[in-house]
């Protein structure tokens, strides 16, 4: 990759250094804006009569348990499967 | 204009004067190509032309209907925004090499034969390994071998099969095939191996990842969604798809969350949304095949635009592995936004192109009791999510800054990402006019209550279980790897096989031939006692003795007579 392709220069602000989206306050807010959302679709279900094609899906927050359940599952998985298929990068250059 | 000429061939015999075009002529005139292609395909009418005799079989080169349409502007429309997106390389050989692989794919789609649709399979194959050649690294040479032998060894296998297709009904249409004996059996494994199904599909992550930035856009746009279209005109409504394209979404989400190379968690991604279309095809209802094909028109968009995001970061910060990325936003906005355009995309989020699509399929499946498979299908909607959704946009734009300052992307790509970001959008909004170009008829209205909530439900739980896991340090952090696929088997297992096998062979020829030579050796040694300088047979005689022998020869033949 040439230095044309990079356009990389130095002596801008260094890592992290007090752009907004780095800001503790950012982080914190978007968090608990999260949890704020998250609970409104979950009472949202209360207010309207969901269509379903299985049972299950009428149970109340099914599809938020199930997709906080699923995305969780799927990533504590990877410590596991890490275990299972993990090689150094240069394993098939050797 | 001409009823017989495929919209295909246009990109085709036009990429031959590519190289001899200079400067800006040249990209003008590329444009005009899919532009021009276009023009034919809406000028063609519903039927079946360009037809040759050819040994008592018919040839068809325009097969005309809602499903090859459909397919022949998704294809055209992502040829015309790749061009777009590679002018900053001006590389011949890859332009060349994408024009004439877009045009196959896209020749492919309108032929009616098998035979014709064997010719544009092979052609695909060959023309886009330069995509991957032309990065210029051993190593992408070495991919692009595997690439090669493993899509030619589809395009044989799908010979095999038409010419037992061909012998057994005595046609070489390339209609509705089904699943009926070894010969559909060839031509289905042969679609598997391009549509990537499970222990078929490691080409694709071990390729792709490997091309040059704007070569894995281009590839990522025509070989898997060629065999979807295949698929879908060959085998509709064959149960077995259901599982196969289950199993397909399910299991590279696994893969992708412990993947570095983000070009390669895209691949990963490529796999997982080609299992819904090929499920979609499995379930085979009208719905289910209009969700199938709708997903691969907005999939084609959505999954270039996220690999022109990271061929950009590549392009200007010199590498792709999450373990070196982070804190781009701030150098690189525009493809921060047009990233996550993508990712909102690919994760279904209401509003945006994949929404609209996927829907579909969930719900023509859900329809069709496939309560399992329909479960299976909703987890890797999560899959997604985490890989596409989250993954590639957090760990190059955001997480931790790695201090890169670096440019914008180049005008071109921003123009290309800016046209698939739109269309991702638009597509999103007011899906009606991608609607209208399904094969089907069917009534269907994405945006009610139900659908839009329990979409956010699901998508937005996940999101919150990915900000706890991050806080709590449960997320895998990302670090340089390589991750055993399917394709160790080739890789490893089966080199190291050989080399046993050699190795054995060798101590075995070379304890046959010890054995041999020491016999050799000895008959050897016994003809050279005889006959050798020193040999009784080798002596020389003193005249003496020998007129001796011979005076005692002649007197023993006298005596003999005399008695």
């Amino acid at each position: 990759m040439t230095s044309a392709n990079t356009g990389q220069h130095h002596g801008g602000p260094g890592p992290g250094s007090g752009h907004w989206l780095y800001r503790r306050r950012t982080v914190k807010g978007i968090f608990w804006g999260l949890i704020l959302v998250c609970a409104a679709l979950g009472l949202a279900d209360l207010f309207y009569h969901r269509h379903t094609v299985f049972d299950f899906e009428g149970f109340p927050v099914a599809y938020g348990i199930f997709g906080f359940v699923c995305f969780t599952g799927i990533v504590l998985s990877g410590w596991w499967l890490r275990r299972l298929v993990e090689r150094d990068e240069d394993y098939y250059d050797r | 204009m001409i009823d017989s000429l495929s919209p295909g061939l246009i990109l085709i015999l036009g990429a031959l004067l590519v190289p001899f075009l200079p400067g800006k002529s040249r990209y003008v005139y590329m444009l005009a190509l899919p532009a021009l292609a276009a023009v034919q395909l809406f000028s063609l009418e519903p039927g079946v032309a360009g037809q040759t005799e050819i040994f008592g079989y018919t040839l068809s080169l325009v097969r005309v209907d809602k499903l090859s349409v459909v397919f022949g502007t998704i294809f055209l429309i992502a040829a015309f925004y790749n061009v777009i997106y590679g002018m900053h390389e001006r590389a011949t050989t890859q332009e060349v090499a994408a024009l004439v692989y877009s045009g196959a794919a896209t020749s492919a789609v309108f032929v009616g034969d098998l035979i014709s649709l064997f010719v544009f399979w092979e052609l695909t194959a060959i023309s886009s390994v330069f995509l991957i050649w032309a990065r210029g690294t051993e190593r992408a040479y070495r991919a692009g071998m595997r690439y090669l032998i493993i899509q030619v060894g589809s395009g044989v296998i799908l010979l095999a099969g038409v010419i037992l297709h061909a012998e057994q009904t005595g046609s070489i249409a390339f209609d509705q095939l089904g699943l009926s004996g070894l010969a559909t059996w060839l031509i289905f494994i042969a679609f598997g191996i391009k549509a990537a199904f499970p222990f078929l599909h490691n080409w694709l992550q071990d390729a792709y990842p490997e091309a040059t930035v704007t070569g894995t856009v281009v590839l990522s746009a025509f070989t898997t969604k060629l065999a979807v279209y295949t698929l879908a005109r060959g085998f509709p409504g064959t149960e077995i798809l259901v599982y196969i394209g289950a199993v397909m979404t399910a299991f590279p989400v696994f893969f992708a969350v412990i993947e570095n190379d983000l070009r390669r968690v895209l691949a990963f991604s490529l796999n997982n949304q080609v299992g819904f279309m090929v499920a979609g095809i499995g379930v085979g209802t009208p719905l289910a095949m209009n969700g199938a094909v709708a997903h691969a028109f907005v999939h084609i968009i959505y999954k270039s635009l996220l690999f022109m995001s990271m061929g950009a970061v590549l392009h200007r910060v010199g590498t792709i592995k999450a373990s070196e990325l982070g804190g781009l936003v701030r150098s690189m906005p525009l493809t921060t936004v047009f990233c996550m355009v993508g990712a909102a995309s690919i994760s279904a989020f209401p509003l945006f192109s994949g929404f609209i699509a996927k829907s579909l399929t969930l719900s023509a499946t859900a329809q069709q009791g496939y309560v399992i498979w329909w479960l299976v299908l909703v987890f890797s909607s999560a899959g997604v999510l985490e890989h596409s959704g989250i993954k590639i946009p957090y760990f190059a734009f955001f997480a931790h800054d790695r201090g890169y300052r670096v440019k914008e992307a180049p005008p071109n790509m921003l123009i290309a990402m800016g046209i698939a970001a739109f269309l991702c959008i638009a597509l999103g909004i007011y899906p009606e006019p991608l609607y209208a170009m399904l094969p089907y008829e069917v009534e269907y209205e994405p945006y009610t209550t139900s659908h839009v909530l329990s979409q956010l439900q699901l998508l937005l739980f996940a999101m919150l279980a990915f900000a706890i896991l991050i806080r709590t340090g449960l997320y895998p952090a990302e670090r340089p790897s390589t991750n055993l696929n399917t394709d160790w088997i080739y890789r490893k297992a089966l080199p190291a096989l050989v080399g046993w096998a050699m190795r054995v062979g060798g101590a075995v020829r070379t304890g046959v031939l010890a054995r041999g030579e020491r016999r050799l050796a000895r008959l050897h040694m016994q003809v050279y006692r005889h006959y050798g300088p020193r040999g009784i047979m080798a002596r020389t005689w003193p005249t003496g003795s020998t007129v001796l022998w011979i005076a005692l020869t002649l007197g023993v033949m006298l005596f003999l007579y005399y008695v």
